[in-house]
């Protein structure tokens, strides 16, 4: 959910969008012109299935009990899309659905991984013909609040209210990190699982600060400090995601501003206030950002640069400081695995001033990576039965082990011997934050607000094309933009 | 096929010899025939109206709804789409943008095309021939095609890195940094201002090559007596290019006139892949078709995306018509 730039992409080996269309050109001269002309209309479907729920297949509604908590048929095939990105889908074929098979011998499942998650599966949709269980995520993700806004989303609150999965008596809700349900909520209806725990903050490289006695810089006049000592070195003290995703620096922004002014602020921005980038804090901070640009402290050229170049380029010692989440180390292994004296390690972001509100220990961390049931599948139940096997503490651990990221249900990673030192330095960040984690809704809220939106309102700010009153005027003008827009869905917490 | 049918076979064709027509068309013969005709034409009839006009009509209809390309059903909203396109910056800025490739794209490319294209079959001087390429102008055809043979995702790959930062391997940066130019240097892909001009040449880069095959295919079929006159006659080569060949191909310039402009106003794959969904540094090299693509398939606006698609059909068909009008000639025929 971070960004979805964040995962590497792998090519799928099946042309499956070409196979859809010689299966649509099929069926169509099947069934004879006059149909096919029907059939092949995007808009002439009509809706003989439109409003169905998964309910109407006319089998009788399936007895609840307490071994069968959700009220799955036990015989009825699911079908399970998973996006095959960073994270593959192993995950899925060796941690979860033993687990879930071991439960349901007679469930069929039918897996299936797509690089392009919309383009498989957006025609699906439209024909209210969708899978039991999506993993919408990649490049192709299907937008999730204007699928939650056509009612073609199932509620998740039978399987948060269900019996966990190792425990009958905690309820599945409680074996998720706060702020998960929330972050899958629309209207206080809980719609999306999201599965994955992303712990953001300032990367850098702990072999070069440790060669060099470099001090991990816990204010900002320390970091300028630093920043001065590598820039002396002939170090780029900062680097970011370039022309790709100058977002990654909002970032620390907002961190930043939220440390020095109280969570508030990020409520403000949510909400689509008028004036709330326009805060004190967050101007602050912005200069502080801008402020590096104009010293010089960011690698030379960056501004025109790919994400990955930029990246690879601080994971070979160009660079010291980059802001990222705790993919990072995923993303970069090759770059990282070329020198094997290469250490990196997280840092929350340093505080503007010493009359800060919240500790410098307070992190952004937030639940990712969205799974969901669609509503008109053929059979919801057992889509959210899986969910309910992945979040059971075997499926946890195992999908932490597999893919090295930590997930949201709680105490899914005791006992994971991490063996990524990047991954480790986040959660003993995220364990020494405690209650101090602080996170914003508006880039899932409204996608396109934060990308392009404010993403180029901070590029031009880093570039220095724009100053701080200029780069906040433009952010204000990108909130009014969806403020007053009536086909925008609002949220507000 | 693009020059005028000669006037010495013409007539051949044309002079069927004249039978009595006894037949009328009430006979049953003539009824069979045209009953077979149409069952013949029938299918493919069909198959164009199904695949053809009926997805441009459905997308007419789609652009006056709200529809967000996930549900079976959408809603008849009228002219919002339209009134939100002519408020939305970004679509004058992918507009201005496509305008741009609109008159440079073309211009460069049949330029550059007719030039490699006049050098490589008539711009030669060889002994015993009045009429030859420059030397090597075989090995310059092979040339010239390669960008032709590449996919064009695999061009957009290729000129992120030419236009990239100097430590980010860009090739431009490094070269011109090498040769002592590096106040020339530039964030080429991270300046605003530089990003539609970066697409135009890499647009003609890529379709230059085609232009030079289809302008060579024209110029071979001159008759070469008409060079040596104006040879004898004291003509210079570039009177020779203005007087002889460009008149005698210009048929085949403007159908290329007619396919750039075409190729121009779409411009999808390489903005997409060079400077990513959003076009670019401040959406500044956008096009219309990115920004189809974007709104329906990143923002889930089918409606809002299909009427950019009317905008953008509409604008196509009146170029070409346009185009087709102010470049027609009077044709030459070649005895």
């Amino acid at each position: 959910m971070a960004s979805s730039t964040n995962r590497k992409l792998i090519t799928s080996t099946e042309p499956s969008r070409r196979t859809f269309l010689q299966r649509l050109a099929v069926g169509g001269m099947a069934l004879g012109p006059g149909s096919a002309f029907l059939a092949s209309c995007a808009t002439g479907g009509g809706d003989d299935n439109g409003d169905g729920n998964g309910d109407d297949s006319g089998d009788p509604p399936p007895e609840v009990s307490d071994d069968n908590p959700l009220g799955i048929p036990e015989n009825e095939p699911v079908e399970i899309y998973i996006f095959d990105g960073g994270f593959g889908d192993t995950y899925a074929t060796d941690v979860h659905q033993p687990i879930f098979g071991e439960r349901w011998p007679d469930v069929e499942i039918n897996h299936r991984a797509a690089v392009d998650i919309g383009g498989e599966l957006q025609a699906r949709f439209a024909a209210s013909d969708p899978p039991d269980f999506v993993n919408n995520s990649g490049d192709g993700q299907m937008d999730t609040g204007q699928l939650i806004a056509d009612g073609l989303v199932q509620d998740l609150t039978d399987l948060l209210d269900a019996p966990s999965w190792d425990d009958p008596s905690v309820p599945v809700r409680d074996m998720l990190l706060p702020g998960t349900v929330e972050l899958g909520s629309r209207d206080g209806i809980p719609y999306v699982l999201n599965y994955t725990f992303t712990v953001y903050g300032t990367w850098y490289n702990k072999t070069l600060m440790d060669e060099n006695g470099w001090p991990v810089p816990t204010t900002w006049d320390e970091m300028l400090d630093v920043c001065a000592d590598i820039a002396d070195h002939g170090i780029a003290p900062w680097v970011y995601q370039g022309v790709t995703a100058p977002r990654y620096m909002n970032w620390p922004l907002l961190c930043m501003a939220t440390k020095l002014a109280g969570p508030d602020i990020l409520v403000a921005i949510d909400n689509l206030e008028e004036g709330a980038w326009g805060h004190e804090a967050i101007r602050e901070a912005a200069h502080a950002l801008w402020d590096l640009g104009q010293r010089g402290y960011y690698l030379e050229g960056v501004e025109g640069m790919e994400f990955r170049d930029a990246q690879g380029l601080w994971a070979r010692g160009e660079a010291v400081f980059c802001p990222s989440g705790s993919w990072i180390e995923n993303e970069e292994a090759d770059a990282i695995a070329e020198d094997p004296t290469f250490e990196l390690a997280m840092m929350p972001d340093p505080l503007l001033s010493t009359d800060a509100v919240l500790p410098v220990e307070t992190l952004r961390a937030t639940a990712g990576e969205p799974y969901f049931v669609p509503a008109q599948a053929n059979n919801p139940r057992a889509g959210m039965e899986y969910m309910r096997a992945m979040i059971s503490l075997d499926g946890a651990r195992g999908f932490t082990e597999t893919v090295t990221s930590l997930t949201s249900v709680v105490g899914g990673s005791e006992g994971v011997e991490l063996e990524a030192p990047g991954l480790s330095s986040a959660q003993a960040a995220l364990e020494a934050a405690g209650e101090n984690i602080i996170n914003w809704l508006y880039p899932t809220w409204y996608p396109t607000m934060e990308n392009p939106g404010i993403d180029q309102a901070t590029g031009a700010l880093l570039r220095g094309a724009v100053d701080v009153d200029e780069w906040v005027e433009r952010c204000e003008d990108v909130a009014r933009e969806f403020r007053e827009d009536d086909s925008v869905n609002k949220q507000s917490r | 096929m693009t020059l005028s049918t000669p006037a010495g076979r013409a007539p051949a064709k044309r002079a069927r010899p004249h039978r009595p027509q006894t037949r009328r068309a009430s006979d049953p013969m003539r009824r069979g025939k045209y009953l077979f005709i149409v069952t013949f034409l029938l299918p493919p009839v069909a198959v164009y109206a199904i695949y053809m006009l009926s997805p441009y009509l459905q997308a007419i209809y789609i652009s006056m709804t709200d529809w967000s390309g996930l549900t079976a059903t959408q809603n008849f909203i009228g002219f919002d789409n339209y009134v939100r396109m002519w408020n939305d910056d970004q679509i004058r800025t992918a507009l201005r943008n496509n305008l741009i490739l609109l008159v440079f794209v073309p211009v460069l490319t049949l330029a550059l095309g007719l030039f490699f294209a006049s050098m490589l079959n008539v711009g030669g001087r060889r002994r015993n021939a009045a009429v030859a390429g420059v030397r090597g102008s075989s090995i310059y055809r092979v040339v010239y095609f390669f960008p032709q043979v590449l996919s064009i995702a695999i061009v957009g790959v290729l000129f992120k890195y030419v236009f990239a930062p100097e430590s980010a391997g860009g090739i431009i940066n490094t070269f011109l940094s090498k040769i002592g130019l590096e106040s020339l240097t530039r964030l080429w892909l991270g300046e605003p201002r530089y990003l539609i001009w970066v697409v135009v040449l890499v647009m003609t880069w890529s379709f230059v090559g085609f232009y030079v095959v289809l302008f060579s295919a024209a110029m071979q079929s001159v008759p070469r007596d008409i060079y040596e006159a104006a040879l004898l006659d004291g003509a210079s080569r570039f009177t020779t290019f203005r007087k002889v060949t460009l008149p005698l191909v210009w048929d085949t310039v403007q159908v290329g006139w007619v396919y750039m402009a075409i190729q121009a106003m779409d411009g999808f794959a390489i903005v997409h892949i060079m400077l990513g969904v959003n076009g670019g540094v401040e959406g500044a090299g956008d096009v219309l078709g990115v920004a189809i693509y974007r709104e329906a398939f990143a923002s889930s606006r089918f409606g809002y995306a299909a009427a950019i698609g009317v905008l953008m059909l509409f604008l196509t068909m009146t170029i070409v018509v346009i185009f087709m009008r102010v470049l027609r000639r009077e044709r030459v025929e070649l005895g």
